[in-house]
């Protein structure tokens, strides 16, 4: 915790060398950020994009929204310029991520009335599509960061989340969805079992670990999905969660249908964020957690037990990650696909790093990757002039521009080497 | 042979063995860590294998419950039956050896571009869009010009190696100037490849004429890898690319124990801190080794492209990338420990196919016995307790956390 909250609180001015050169970089990218916003959407669009802001059926209707694609470019590209200026003079702080994702947000929201040059468009579909593809991204995220805080990386995420997705899809068709959440979440765990036992116990290189429980269960799975889900077609027929409204707050426009229309994963997702940041950062549990990855040696010495903080610990957050995996077949789209998780495990990953390593920071970096997500799949569907296949790249784009960008500023929160007690 | 896992020293003397040890290991090979581990780990992975085989046979399954007698024998028929597909699809006949010696050499030089990444500590999760890119540099030599075979062929390899070397040097960069982890920035720039291939697929510059879906011109015959023993039989398959595979491994031997820029690349990935305080540049190090794995992942798309395939489509690469991991672990990241493991992992391919096509056990369960030789191999402690073998491996160790 001690290096982290000094990183973060650091006063702006006494900046490092280091410091003083990413920001630099990071000025640049919000310069050039800007150009192209100016020069492709400014110069680019003719007529207004329409934003439909409402549904038939809500309760409070507001009129849509018409945004003029050029006027809109002009604006973002002047605040950007204005953020490259503030960066490269002052910096900001604790709050670069925020900023810099607020930035990319506005980007987004630009290229959004380019593209939709004189057609409409609904935003509450694309908002509502952005939460629901956060929502496997997010618990990847916690799921690894509850394993980082207490010393081990968990880069097994992606086949926890595959496990999960399958074990949902199978229980989920044969025993129903509560049956189906609980089984994929206990998969989940028992392959975080199975990377705690190779990393605590014996020592296995985490990354090398973590790469084995990807291998494994992409071909575990792949391997049961033709022996007998090909076969049997009513194995990979689960139920899909149905959106029910919370009442009152699902009548607020916008933000209603967005947030509070949706289905259990996505309330879930709130309740785990909310759950977590109050354990690791306000509970005995999480200051031992955190102790357990900072400084091991010094908590095996006032007497907390490493080794089971670190199962425990790698165990929940598997659990977390297999639930997330639900996500995928009875969350979504009710059945499993080879490798339907398609990297989702590591942009998780990536949204733990962005969001240093907190479930708030980690839920934010998640809504923009899922963003990016939800925008290449609207986008599939309005004709733009950029093929599809590059649409379908964003979200790994956007992963190596964060990894890249940000991993050396984000100190990672512990001390990774295997523990061995005296 | 003995220090040449990821774990080496910086303070063991360098290895100055011969060629000749170092093929045979006459006089210094560790043959507990170096033969017996590993031959245990392929054996307790066929077991746990065929334990999941068994698990994937329902109708076996519902039998444990009525007649046990019965349903031990139907387990053990069809895993008799898996196995012996498997090995004979692997070994038995002219045409399964030759199957096998075609899947190995794209998996040979992949494990390369794994193991190099190893040797200098990285991680290249990225074989698999190395190979794409390649392959795509390779098609293009391969359809566009029109030139003598021997001219012609040298002239894809390079290519390849270009293709897959540009690819590769991107993560080693990042790596090297941001602290970005390899392994998040090889998978993403697998998922950019994939997209982009399925891109150009479609452009008409590569398509096919008068196709629709993503499928490339055929390679000309003069960039074609000839056949080798096509005399015997036109249906044999088995080209050049093992014997390009061979000595390329060859050549990764000599680079990295006999070449001043190998010993960098090793020392930087014993101890990076180390290389930096000894006047070493670690930033192009780290561009090079990578640029080099990513170059070999390259000639194995290549290989794909103006070897088997002899024409581009979506994802050429199947899993090889992923086998080739496993596959540098077991050959403990030296070139000659790879091929002798790209072999077997050949076997496995070829063999996982005939069993397919025979038995009614799909080919997906060959990747799960490679992740679990990878589990025992990767935690040889594991092994010494499940034979009580006495030896002195330790774990590999790749990583010490997430930035340098």
């Amino acid at each position: 915790m001690g290096n982290v909250t000094a990183v973060m609180t650091r006063p702006t001015d006494s900046r490092s060398p280091a410091e003083l050169r990413r920001s630099r970089v990071l000025a640049i990218v919000y310069l050039v950020l800007a150009l192209l916003v100016l020069w492709a959407f400014g110069f680019g669009s003719e007529g207004s994009a329409t934003f439909v802001i409402s549904r038939p059926g809500d309760a409070i209707r507001v009129g849509d929204i018409s945004v003029p694609g050029a006027g809109l470019a002009f604006v973002v590209a002047a605040v950007l310029a204005f953020l490259g200026a503030r960066q490269w003079m002052a910096g900001f702080g604790s709050k670069t991520n925020l900023v810099l994702a607020i930035g990319l947000g506005l980007v987004a929201l630009s290229f959004l009335a380019w593209a939709a040059d004189g057609a409409s468009f609904s935003l509450v579909g694309l908002l509502q599509e952005a939460i629901k593809r956060a929502v496997p991204i997010t618990f990847g995220a916690v799921s690894g960061l509850l394993c980082e805080r207490t010393g081990i990386i968990n880069i097994g995420i992606e086949g926890m989340l595959l496990g999960g997705a399958f074990t949902g899809a199978i229980v989920g068709s044969t025993l129903g969805a509560t049956a189906a959440m609980i089984a994929a979440a206990l998969v989940g765990g028992l392959l975080a079992l199975l990377l705690a036992v190779l990393t605590v116990k014996y020592r296995v290189d985490q990354i090398i670990a973590g790469v084995v429980i990807n291998i494994f269960v992409l071909g575990l799975t792949s391997f049961y999905t033709s022996q007998f889900l090909v076969a049997n077609p009513a194995l990979n027929n689960a139920p899909i969660m149905r959106a029910f409204g919370i009442p009152l707050l699902a009548d607020i426009p916008l933000i209603g249908p967005v947030l509070f229309d949706q289905n259990i994963f996505v309330y879930a997702m709130y309740l785990l964020v909310a759950i977590t940041t109050f354990t690791l950062f306000r509970t005995r549990w999480g200051l031992r957690t955190r102790a357990v990855g900072e400084k091991p040696r010094a908590a095996d010495t006032v007497g907390i037990n490493v080794y089971r903080t670190k199962y425990r610990n790698v165990i929940i957050g598997g659990l977390v990650a297999g639930f997330g995996g639900a996500y995928f077949t009875i969350g979504s789209v009710g059945r499993f696909d080879e490798n339907m998780t398609a990297g989702r495990g590591f942009i998780g990953l990536a949204a733990m790093i962005f969001g240093r390593w907190h479930p708030v920071g980690a839920v934010s970096a998640a809504l923009v990757f899922g963003l990016a997500d939800s925008l290449q799949v609207k986008l599939g569907i309005l004709d733009t002039p950029i093929p599809s296949e590059f649409l379908a790249m964003a979200p790994y784009l956007v992963t190596i521009v964060v990894v890249a960008g940000l991993v050396g500023r984000s100190r990672p929160p512990s001390d990774y080497t295997a523990y061995v007690k005296e | 042979m003995s220090d040449v896992t990821p774990t080496s020293k910086p303070d063991q003397p360098e290895d100055r063995s011969s060629f000749v040890a170092d093929v045979t290991g006459v006089g210094r090979i560790d043959w507990r860590s170096n033969i017996l581990i590993p031959a245990l780990a392929i054996l307790s992975a066929l077991v746990v294998g065929a334990i999941f085989i068994a698990l994937g046979d329902l109708d076996t399954l519902r039998l444990w419950g009525s007649d046990p007698g019965r349903a031990l024998s139907e387990t053990f028929g069809t895993l008799g039956d898996a196995y012996g597909a498997l090995f004979r699809g692997a070994l038995g006949g002219i045409n399964p050896i030759s199957e096998t010696l075609t899947r190995a050499a794209p998996l040979i030089l992949a494990g390369l571009a794994v193991a190099v990444g190893f040797q200098a500590g990285l991680f290249n999760i990225g074989a698999n869009g190395q190979m794409l890119i390649g392959g795509m540099f390779a098609l293009v030599v391969g359809f566009q010009f029109d030139l003598p075979l021997l001219i012609h062929i040298p002239l894809a390899i390079v290519a390849a190696f270009i293709g897959g070397a540009l690819w590769g040097a991107i993560p080693g960069y990042l790596r090297a100037k941001t602290g970005a982890h390899e392994v998040i920035t090889t998978i993403m720039l697998n998922f950019i490849a994939l997209r982009l291939v399925d891109y150009l697929l479609t452009v008409k510059f590569f398509q096919l004429e008068g196709r629709n879906d993503p499928v490339s011109k055929s390679v000309l015959d003069s960039a074609r890898y000839p056949k080798l023993i096509e005399f015997i039989n036109p249906r044999y398959r088995v080209h050049l690319g093992i014997i390009i595979a061979i000595l390329v491994a060859v050549g990764v031997w000599w680079l990295l124990y006999r070449s001043t820029i190998g010993f960098e690349f090793r020392a930087v990935g014993a101890n990076p801190d180390g290389a930096r305080y000894a006047g070493m540049n670690v930033v192009f190090l780290y561009v090079a080794v990578m640029a080099v794995a990513g170059g070999l992942a390259g000639l194995a798309g290549g290989d794909q492209v103006v070897g088997t395939l002899g024409r581009a489509t979506s994802g050429f690469s199947g899993v090889i990338g992923f086998d080739a991991i496993a596959l540098a672990l077991l050959g403990r990241s030296h070139p000659f420990g790879v091929v002798a493991a790209g072999l077997l992992f050949g076997g496995l391919a070829a063999g996982g196919q005939a069993m397919q096509a025979t038995t009614n056990v799909g080919i997906d369960i060959v990747q799960v016995i490679q992740a679990l030789i990878i589990v025992f191999i990767a935690a040889p402690a594991l092994i010494k307790a499940i034979f009580r073998v006495r030896a002195e491996a330790e774990s590999a160790q790749v990583s010490q956390g997430w930035a340098t």
